[in-house]
């Protein structure tokens, strides 16, 4: 067993036990975020693009690197085509003298999760979290096809949006939603999406009409109710308690966060729901009444769907005023986007209390919930 | 309930073989073969370098911070997560920063006889060295500190590409002392 792994472990269910034993958590807020997101990256590489929002993520709130007590980053080397492709991305980091660091093979969300329990530890007050992806280097579909099930399903070559087309059909066919209240749901990415620089399939105008006419591209999945595939990246600064306060004039505090899996195996698995997401949003404390806005990660307009359903969003509450992933969806930092957007919004002082959420694996399978809180 | 029995003996125990299946010839491997295809653009300052090899030229880039040049040209200062735009010419004549003799051969590379000399080239004016072959003389005359230049390919042979560069041969000129050869863009003060 790898000794590094192993203590790592033991540090963190250490720090998890003693946080139980006194019942307490320390203030934990996010105090910077920057994302770009974009049909194809062309003028930089993964490398340049991080540097520079790295760069900005720190400079806005004036910290240099040497301030930050633990980095964590969340990339795929099957989408860069590249071994250790992350050990590259350090580059844009400064990591010279030698930084305490740490990566997933996850979203962002789930790297902003392990920085959470580090801070919880309380060896460190701040840290920096980080993902990007560049789908557009090589096939999305085929490069996901390689997370399922290597004995039964991957030999398959099922694509992504195959699979949560499965979904979307049994929502519809047992009479959980209907094709008109997708199409609202595209609508909504589209017509929310227009004022954000990143979203890359927006529009002011388009109407329900239009999208209901749009061509199956998989049945019963329209062009619309598909994530718009974009390359980009996300940087967030963590900080605790004191150290918030003087970072950021209104710290976006993370009042819970947890994550939740559903079994590996699609056959197992009731497609209509999200038992993860539900669970994971109850530990987080969502209470829902008081939610003035939600971030969640879908790759279809049918999970978005479902994703409302099990958080129990109502009209009270502003859902994906960024477009969503629908409008951009950039694997391993559409999760994390989902965190920063919630959480710009109300570092800026326009919203009190927000859920964010990403998702990880085929149709909803892992889920992770964070509610963020102007205090 | 008993405790389960987790010791190495009881994880080796001999598998029962069902009743059913206990004549076939059992399972021992399955094969999934998986092919990703990327269409890989490198970025502007990635193109400039690998377009200037097919002028016999080699670029660094030269850092914003302190002006160490790094070679092959990232785009950014690793010590500094700093993008770098400046990129600057650089000699084709440097020292050998490190080196090893390797008496594997590259798969698909037959040209190459073993042993061969894996280098750590400091080309003069940079502050990094880059990955080169050594050649054009016996494997025991290579030493830290030897002088080399890149021996290029034909000119109707040169591509964008850094196989433009066979191998480093010895120069003869006098070997940069030991405890000044290598890498010095960590250790340089700023200037």
């Amino acid at each position: 067993m790898n000794l590094q792994f192993l203590s790592k472990k033991l540090v963190i269910a250490h720090g998890i036990e003693q946080m139980n034993k006194t019942n307490s958590f320390r203030d934990v807020a996010v105090v910077s975020v920057a994302s770009h997101q974009t049909k194809i990256l062309s003028e930089v590489n993964e490398v340049q693009l991080m540097a520079n929002l790295i760069s900005k993520c720190r400079n806005s709130i004036g910290v240099t690197q040497e301030e930050i007590g633990f980095t964590c980053s969340g990339s795929s080397d099957f989408l860069a085509g590249q071994a250790f492709s992350f050990v590259h991305t350090l580059d844009s980091v400064g990591a010279f003298p030698p930084i305490s660091e740490s990566h997933v093979e996850m979203d962002g969300a789930f790297a902003l999760y392990e920085a959470w329990v580090k801070l919880q530890i309380g060896e460190v007050d701040t840290a920096l979290v980080y993902s990007y992806g560049k789908p557009s280097a090589g096939s999305i579909i085929d490069v996901l096809a390689t997370q399922l099930d290597p004995y039964y399903v991957a030999p398959l070559w099922p694509d992504c949006f195959s699979l949560a087309a499965l979904q979307a059909r049994l929502l519809l066919e047992k009479g959980l939603t209907t094709f008109e209240r997708m199409s609202e749901i595209a609508m909504r990415s589209q017509n929310n999406g227009f004022d954000n620089p990143n979203a890359v399939r927006t529009s002011k105008d388009i109407s329900l009409e239009n999208l209901m006419n749009e061509p199956v591209i998989v049945d019963p999945l329209r062009t619309s109710d598909i994530s718009e595939i974009a390359d980009g990246g996300c940087a967030v600064i963590l900080a605790a308690e004191d150290k918030a306060k003087s970072l950021c004039e209104r710290p976006a505090w993370i009042k819970g966060i947890d994550h939740r899996i559903d079994s590996h195996s699609l056959g197992v698995r009731d497609l209509t729901g999200s038992p993860s997401a539900f669970l994971a949003a109850e530990k987080a404390g969502r209470n829902s009444d008081r939610l003035d806005l939600a971030e969640i990660h879908g790759m279809t307009s049918a999970q978005e769907l479902i994703l409302e359903k099990e958080f129990s969003l109502s009209e009270k509450t502003h859902i994906n005023l960024s477009g969503g992933a629908l409008a951009a969806d950039t694997m391993m930092a559409s999760g994390l986007i989902r965190i920063a957007e919630v959480a710009s919004r109300i570092m800026s002082g326009q919203m009190d209390r927000g859920l964010a959420h990403a998702t990880s694996g085929p149709c909803l399978q892992q889920n992770l919930v964070c509610i963020l809180e102007g205090k | 309930m008993t405790e389960a029995d987790f010791s190495p003996a009881a994880l080796s125990e001999e598998v029962e073989i069902p009743e059913s299946i206990s004549g076939l010839e059992p399972v021992r491997s399955v094969r999934t073969p998986i092919r990703l295809v990327y269409d890989f653009v490198p970025s502007p300052s990635v193109q400039e370098y690998l377009r200037s090899y097919s002028e016999r030229k080699i670029l660094g880039h030269r850092s914003p911070v302190d002006g160490a040049v790094f070679v092959p040209p990232r785009g950014v200062d690793p010590r500094h997560g700093v993008l770098i735009e400046e990129s600057v010419e650089l000699s084709d004549r440097g020292h050998v920063g490190n080196f090893c003799v390797t008496h594997l051969p590259i798969p698909g590379r037959d040209d190459l006889d073993t042993p061969y000399v894996s280098a750590w080239i400091h080309l003069d004016g940079a502050n990094v060295g880059f990955l080169g072959l050594v050649a054009g003389c016996d494997n025991d005359e290579v030493h830290i500190g030897m002088r080399v230049q890149a021996v290029w390919k034909e000119q109707e042979e040169l591509g964008n590409t850094a196989e433009n560069i066979l191998y480093w041969k010895p120069t003869g000129e006098p070997s940069v002392p030991i405890e000044k050869a290598g890498n010095r863009a960590w250790d340089r003060t700023n200037e």
